[in-house]
């Protein structure tokens, strides 16, 4: 590798490590937040998993579509939604991305392709699969992707979905975020079956990844995406990592067993992109900005979402419907 | 004007559809080579292709999520649920998803699904596939339901169904598949949320829907050789529903009597007889009268099903209650 090869790739890194640490930014502002009470209802983090949703979402296009789930927040910022507007709807905000109505849940930027993190387990598969056919059809050569947890593996839409992708061929990369729990129960006790079988019985190219190595995510997601996008039909992508929060803030996890939580958290994303950082050359003084830019970005946001109006209820009402265009008057 | 049967007509609204759009594509089970189990979508994978026309796997709930999906990416799909009964499997597809992402979202994008489906008994199809489930979604927010009683009815609200920007559920009676009809040479739309006068009257008004109407019309023969003069009000959409027209004709009737073929207990009707007790409490001289199924599924057996089945017989005995 040249020097100038082996600087361009530092400098991705270095790009994924921005992406990392600004969802880990946000996800940790999120819990304080929460545990103050400043926040209201759900808050799913995605603490430690930050690796699966920037690797990927740097294979992607601006105008790719993607599905989230409830543990959403990153691949929401990783595909490009603004802080400002995030930070406005986590808090139930006029001026969020659902204008106070969708909170953490539902926080979605159709102009970036962000079809919106989903309350029901699976149900973002068959959004992702449509939108794909709908990519297919208009010919633009867009892809959709979605992530879901393996405790989605165990939802009957999910298998649906696979077959529907793989006889049609659709554009579609399937992302499985294994976290080994399905809510309070560890995956393992309700799964007779995994991803990678799943998708052999449909026929579905798939490949299995360290979910906490962000450049292997990074890579595979961009083979994927490109064979993807050459038309060989989709792909499932599982990501191997470690939830190291609970299932909801606020969830004491009395259901883990003894060092579970401890060892979890030995195979940090953002800790070992840093080491490999270092190792590769990069001054811990350009880490050090990123996270004190990014602090800084966050406390922006934050001041601005605190600030922020309250919706108003006939603003709410008003959009249970749109205003028709129609074809009678 | 020619005469055409009433699935003939959903076809000629879907044809018309598919030539104005070309972002318009239909999914379902056997839709496409057999043209669908009822035989309303025959020859459009010859006319439109199979890009546009697609027979799916037996996967309800996939298939009602792709349409969303599809449809908040710039297509707008049209979906044929074999029986309404099998909605059941796609429910989180319609409820969750379709009908609250536009609020959801705070108004960004929008889901112009059309999910079509056929309701209701007379063909001895048992408990799981004769069910008339409408109330389940006019219940949720975000969902519109419109009913056809007529053959221009089928063509009008299919495709002002599928020109909606929102998610609409368009429910077929089976048994008027093959009911014979006027339409236009050059049809229109027919507006949601309007209703029709069936037949105009001043001693009652009997408000219904879909296969219920040329019932109530029988019944209103049948009450006029008695000399009582009933006005029947064809709902034609669920939700929205047409308050103002039933109001008006209670204020010329003052009697009311509400029929449909779902069962009676927490139906359409109970919200409409709650509305007009309500909006309409000065105008009412006799009782709200309902008349659906009973609270029991529908059963199999002709004489069972028979029983079942609100008919003329039934509609006359109310409106002699509110009237008496």
């Amino acid at each position: 590798m040249s020097h100038t090869d082996a600087q361009s790739t530092t400098d991705q890194v270095l790009g994924l490590y921005r992406g990392m640490r600004l969802v880990r930014e946000v996800e940790e502002r999120l819990g304080s937040l929460f545990a103050d009470g400043e926040i209201p209802g759900f808050i799913h983090l995605s603490i430690g998993q930050e690796a699966v949703s920037v690797g990927v979402a740097a294979a992607l296009e601006k105008n790719d579509t993607l599905a989230s789930n409830h543990r959403g927040h990153g691949h929401a910022i990783a595909k490009g939604l603004k802080l400002d507007r995030f930070f406005l709807e986590v808090f139930g905000k006029q001026g969020g991305y659902c204008r106070g109505r969708g909170g953490s849940m539902h926080v979605a930027d159709l102009s970036v392709g962000m079809l919106g993190a989903n309350g029901i387990v699976g149900a973002g598969v068959s959004l992702a699969v449509g939108s794909a056919l709908a990519h297919k059809l208009r010919g633009t050569g867009q892809i959709a992707v979605v992530f879901f947890g393996d405790g989605a593996l165990a939802e009957g839409v999910l298998h649906e979905s696979l077959n529907l992708a793989q006889l049609w061929m659709l554009p579609v990369l399937f992302v499985c975020e294994n976290n080994g729990w399905s809510e309070f129960t560890e995956s393992r006790r309700q799964l007779a079956t995994d991803s990678q079988r799943m998708a052999a019985a449909y026929g579905i190219r798939a490949l299995t990844v360290d979910g906490n190595d962000v450049v292997e995510v990074a890579a595979a997601a961009r083979k994927a995406v490109e064979q993807i996008r050459a038309g060989e039909g989709p792909c499932l992508l599982e990501c191997r990592t470690r939830r190291v929060r609970g299932h909801f803030e606020g969830d004491p996890q009395k259901y883990r067993e003894p060092g579970d939580l401890e060892t979890a958290m030995h195979s940090d994303p953002l800790a070992r992109c840093e080491t490999q950082l270092i190792s590769a050359g990069t001054p811990q003084q350009a880490i050090d900005k990123i996270k004190v830019d990014i602090k800084a970005l966050v406390d922006v946001a934050v001041a601005a979402a605190r600030a922020g109006a309250a919706p108003m209820p006939t603003d709410a009402i008003a959009d249970v419907y749109t205003a028709t265009r129609g074809l009678s008057s | 004007m020619s005469e055409v049967r009433f699935g003939q007509a959903i076809n000629q609204a879907l044809r018309d559809a598919m030539t104005t759009d070309s972002s318009v594509i239909l999914l379902g089970e056997d839709v496409a080579r057999p043209g669908g189990p009822f035989g309303v979508t025959r020859g459009l994978l010859d006319k439109f292709g199979p890009e546009r026309v697609r027979d799916t796997p037996i996967s309800e709930a996939a298939l009602a999520g792709a349409a969303v999906g599809a449809a908040l990416t710039g297509l707008r799909p049209i979906v044929e649920i074999m029986f309404m009964d099998f909605v059941t499997l796609a429910m989180d597809a319609l409820v969750n998803q379709a009908a609250k992402a536009h609020f959801m979202f705070g108004g960004q994008g929008s889901v112009p699904i059309v999910v079509r489906m056929p309701h209701g008994g007379g063909i001895n199809a048992g408990p799981q596939h004769s069910q008339c489930l409408e109330a389940w979604l006019a219940h949720v927010p975000g969902l519109k339901v419109v009913c056809p009683a007529t053959v221009a009815d089928a063509y009008g609200l299919t495709r002002t169904a599928i020109a909606d920007d929102d998610p609409v559920i368009v429910i077929e009676h089976k048994a008027l598949y093959a009911m014979k009809g006027e339409l236009s040479h050059s049809p229109t739309a027919t507006q949601l949320g309007r209703a029709r006068i069936a037949r105009e009257g001043q001693d009652a008004t009997i408000v219904t829907y879909g296969a219920m109407v040329a019932v109530a019309l029988n019944a209103a023969d049948e009450l006029e050789q008695s000399g009582v003069l009933t006005e029947v009000i064809d709902l034609r959409s669920l939700q929205p529903w047409d308050e103002t027209c039933v109001l008006n004709s209670l204020a010329k009737t003052h009697r009311l009597i509400i029929c449909h073929e779902a069962v009676e207990a927490f139906g359409v009707g109970a919200e409409i007889a709650a509305r007009m007790a309500d909006a309409g409490f000065d105008e009412l001289d006799g009782p709200i009268v309902r008349v659906g199924a009973p609270f029991m599924p529908p059963p199999f057996a002709k004489t069972l099903e028979d029983w079942y089945r609100p008919d003329a017989a039934k509609i006359v005995a109310a409106v002699n209650k509110t009237l008496s």
